[in-house]
């Protein structure tokens, strides 16, 4: 112990620790930044460039693409098109999955039966689903499962994804994303409502709370943090909306105006056959931006974060 | 990639192959996916057979078209590839694919002369077109003549021939699962006289006729005689050969899968003028087309892959065409030796091309000018907006793209 450790060892830290931690954290911090950082930062760089079928762009435009997009009328209507899809998921999402956790919670019978079926459809990948949806459950046809079912009480088949008078394709949309995504927050509101102690409910029967009293007074106001962070993610989920529009509405080389999300219209500006990654990186940028500012906005609202009184 | 010495001199094709020296260039050459089977092993052969250079194929599912462009702006792209229509303007004015005017030689003036000047630009030649495509309408003879109709020679006709095929399982016409939105842009303009551009090079379609045309999609869309939400869309022919639709507009490709299932039963039309004064008929005629990416380690062992393969090799090109599915000859002597091509609905398809075929869009229509209008006829075709606005807003639009194109 008397002179001090040559540097390698040092280095590779007691019983190799160091040496252990960048073996097996080195690969990911690699791949975070190749795969993460340097386009974040690249993107930003290339939205302040007449960037058209080239990454290395030399025609510097200072704010001129940012001011394009915000110009834009398809950027905005993909904005309003978010708050639309937004408006619908949320508060459904929110709902069923509550219910479905309150329901598996409470119920004594093959409880991880239920679990298990409700969270399964989080393991399908949203280009699967969309297709199930687009091609059996949805189709315009006679034999369309839905259409077979409404064939049943005498009514005419209706074109889901064809038509917006009246607008069938949010349905078809919505219901894809809920049953996607329902099983996961179920399980978030699962482990929310398995942290309320027993106490608090026998203490509230023996006040002769019942039912609907104890979710209002009991149940909800307990699951406020889980909820917060649930309605958060929601929402940055619905943000993020690409797959499922993509896959059920995308024909030929076209896609409906009316129905565009922000990513899908960035990825048609910056990756379709235009490949104008100017406009593209500085659409990028604006979105995240707002994001942030609705989750700030969000959590100052709602108080996430804050110490629970 | 090999590397590339030794190759400029060695132009002959030494007949025998085999023995050729190991240092020969190692060229990739992309192609999408084509429906018809029997199309990848064809490729793959045809690139073995070349003496002068290692061609490897790849045949890529899925959005072909995006991701080529992408590949394009690195290393590791293609060194030859296939687009639909040839590459877009912008891949031209960004430099990323090369000069290809002098491969042709003697063989300009064979090949069909609309699709060599969709893929020129200022002169110079960016692609050389490898097959002709067209779009038609295609309809069930007898059903027509169970329900008492002529085969549609106007757009009202037509209205009126959907409406009255439609029955309780059968609808009257199918354009594609979006109404029409994604094929029909073209001929509706057509139909009502005009084009995307005029002859000059400035917005071509601000008239009261294409107006009317536009409004008449719509009418059809409503009129509950059109096929919508098919699980295959226009390209396929399964709508209409399992019997969903009396008449589909779709591709020439589809012809023998039509003839398999109804023989005799059908015949083609094209899409049919406005009305008796106004306009005329029209076909979209559109060609994959093989070009040079400059990226390439070596543009001119590319170069010379492609005039072989596409320019030389006239024996491959009519087995291209002809073996796998419907597809014109993109040189006029090879579509004349074409024997499927001589008789029944295939030798109308062919007349109409001649007659009626316009490309389906011009090199100077941008991504953008497309969105816009596809955008326009979305609000036109399925919520009913008025066709003027939605026009002029158009109008705007490529307007500005072509003063950016030609800045």
């Amino acid at each position: 112990m008397s002179s001090p450790a040559p540097l390698g060892a040092r280095l590779r830290g007691r019983h190799d620790r160091n040496l252990w931690f960048a073996v097996f954290v080195g690969p990911f911090v690699l791949g975070l930044l190749v795969f993460v950082y340097v386009p974040i930062v690249w993107s930003v760089v290339l939205s302040f460039f007449d960037a058209r079928n080239t990454v290395t762009p030399t025609d510097f435009v200072g704010l001129g693409n940012y001011l394009d997009m915000l110009r834009d009328a398809a950027f905005r209507s993909s904005l309003l098109t978010f708050v639309v899809f937004a408006v619908f998921i949320v508060p459904t999402t929110f709902v069923v999955s509550l219910g479905l956790a309150l329901m598996v919670h409470r119920t004594r019978f093959a409880q991880t039966f239920f679990r298990s079926v409700f969270f399964l459809p989080t393991a399908c990948s949203y280009v699967v689903a969309s297709l199930v949806w687009k091609l059996s459950i949805f189709n315009g046809v006679r034999f369309g499962l839905a259409n077979t079912v409404l064939g049943w009480f005498g009514a005419e088949p209706v074109p889901w994804l064809s038509v917006t008078q009246p607008p069938w394709y949010w349905l078809v949309i919505v219901t894809a994303r809920m049953w996607l995504q329902a099983g996961f927050y179920m399980i978030l509101f699962l482990a929310g409502l398995q942290r309320i102690a027993p106490s608090l409910y026998e203490a509230a029967a023996i006040d002769g709370a019942t039912g609907w009293k104890v979710l209002r007074y009991l149940t909800l106001p307990q699951l406020r943090a889980t909820s917060t962070a649930v309605l958060l993610l929601l929402l940055i989920n619905a943000f993020q909306a690409f797959d499922e529009f993509y896959n059920l509405l995308a024909s030929d080389g076209q896609y409906p105006p009316y129905a565009r999300p922000p990513l899908v219209y960035l990825y048609y500006a910056a990756l379709g056959q235009g490949q104008d990654f100017g406009h593209g990186s500085a659409g990028a940028v604006l979105l995240t931006l707002l994001i942030a500012l609705v989750a700030l906005v969000q959590g100052r609202f709602l108080g996430l974060g804050r110490r629970e009184d | 990639m090999a590397a590339v010495t030794g190759c400029g001199s060695n132009t002959g094709r030494e007949g025998a192959g085999g023995n050729v020296s190991g240092d020969k260039p190692a060229l990739s050459q992309w192609y999408h996916q084509y429906g018809e089977a029997g199309t990848q092993q064809a490729v793959e052969r045809y690139a073995e057979e070349y003496p002068d250079a290692t061609v490897s194929v790849q045949w890529s599912p899925g959005d072909y078209d995006k991701k080529t462009a992408a590949a394009l702006l690195t290393d590791g792209g293609p060194d030859v590839f296939e687009y639909g229509n040839g590459p877009s303007i912008d891949m031209i004015k960004g430099g990323q694919v090369a000069d290809l005017s002098d491969l042709l030689g003697d063989a300009r003036s064979d090949f069909t002369p609309s699709l060599l000047e969709r893929v020129t630009y200022q002169g110079k030649l960016y692609a050389i077109p490898q097959a002709t495509d067209m779009q038609l309408l295609v309809y069930r003879k007898s059903l027509l003549q169970q329900a008492g109709v002529q085969p549609p020679q106007t757009v009202d006709e037509l209205l009126a021939a959907a409406k009255k095929l439609t029955t309780d399982d059968v609808k009257g016409l199918f354009v594609g699962n979006d109404g029409g939105v994604g094929i029909l842009g073209g001929p509706a303009l057509w139909s009502a006289g005009a084009d995307y551009l005029t002859q000059d090079g400035r917005f071509g379609f601000d008239t009261p006729a294409v107006a009317e045309s536009l409004r008449k999609l719509r009418e059809l869309f409503s009129s509950k005689a059109l096929l919508l939400g098919a699980p295959t869309d226009w390209s396929d022919p399964s709508a209409f050969t399992q019997g969903l639709t009396a008449m589909q507009f779709t591709g020439l490709w589809t012809l023998p899968q039509i003839q398999k299932a109804f023989g005799d039963d059908f015949g083609v039309l094209p899409w049919p003028k406005l009305d008796a004064s106004t306009g005329a008929p029209s076909v979209p005629v559109g060609a994959y087309s093989a070009s040079v990416s400059t990226k390439s380690s070596n543009v001119d062992a590319a170069k010379k892959f492609v005039k072989w393969l596409w320019v030389d090799q006239t024996d491959k090109q009519l087995d291209w065409a002809q073996s796998y599915g419907f597809h014109i000859p993109a040189r006029k002597s090879l579509a004349e030796k074409a024997d499927k091509l001589k008789s029944g609905p295939a030798a109308d398809a062919v007349r109409f091309v001649n007659e009626h075929g316009h490309a389906q869009t011009p090199l100077l229509w941008t991504p953008k000018s497309g969105t816009a209008y596809s955008d326009a006829l979305n609000r036109i075709v399925k919520s009913g907006s008025d066709p003027a606005t939605e026009l002029k807003a158009v109008k705007a639009v490529v307007e500005a793209e072509l003063k950016r194109i030609a800045g």
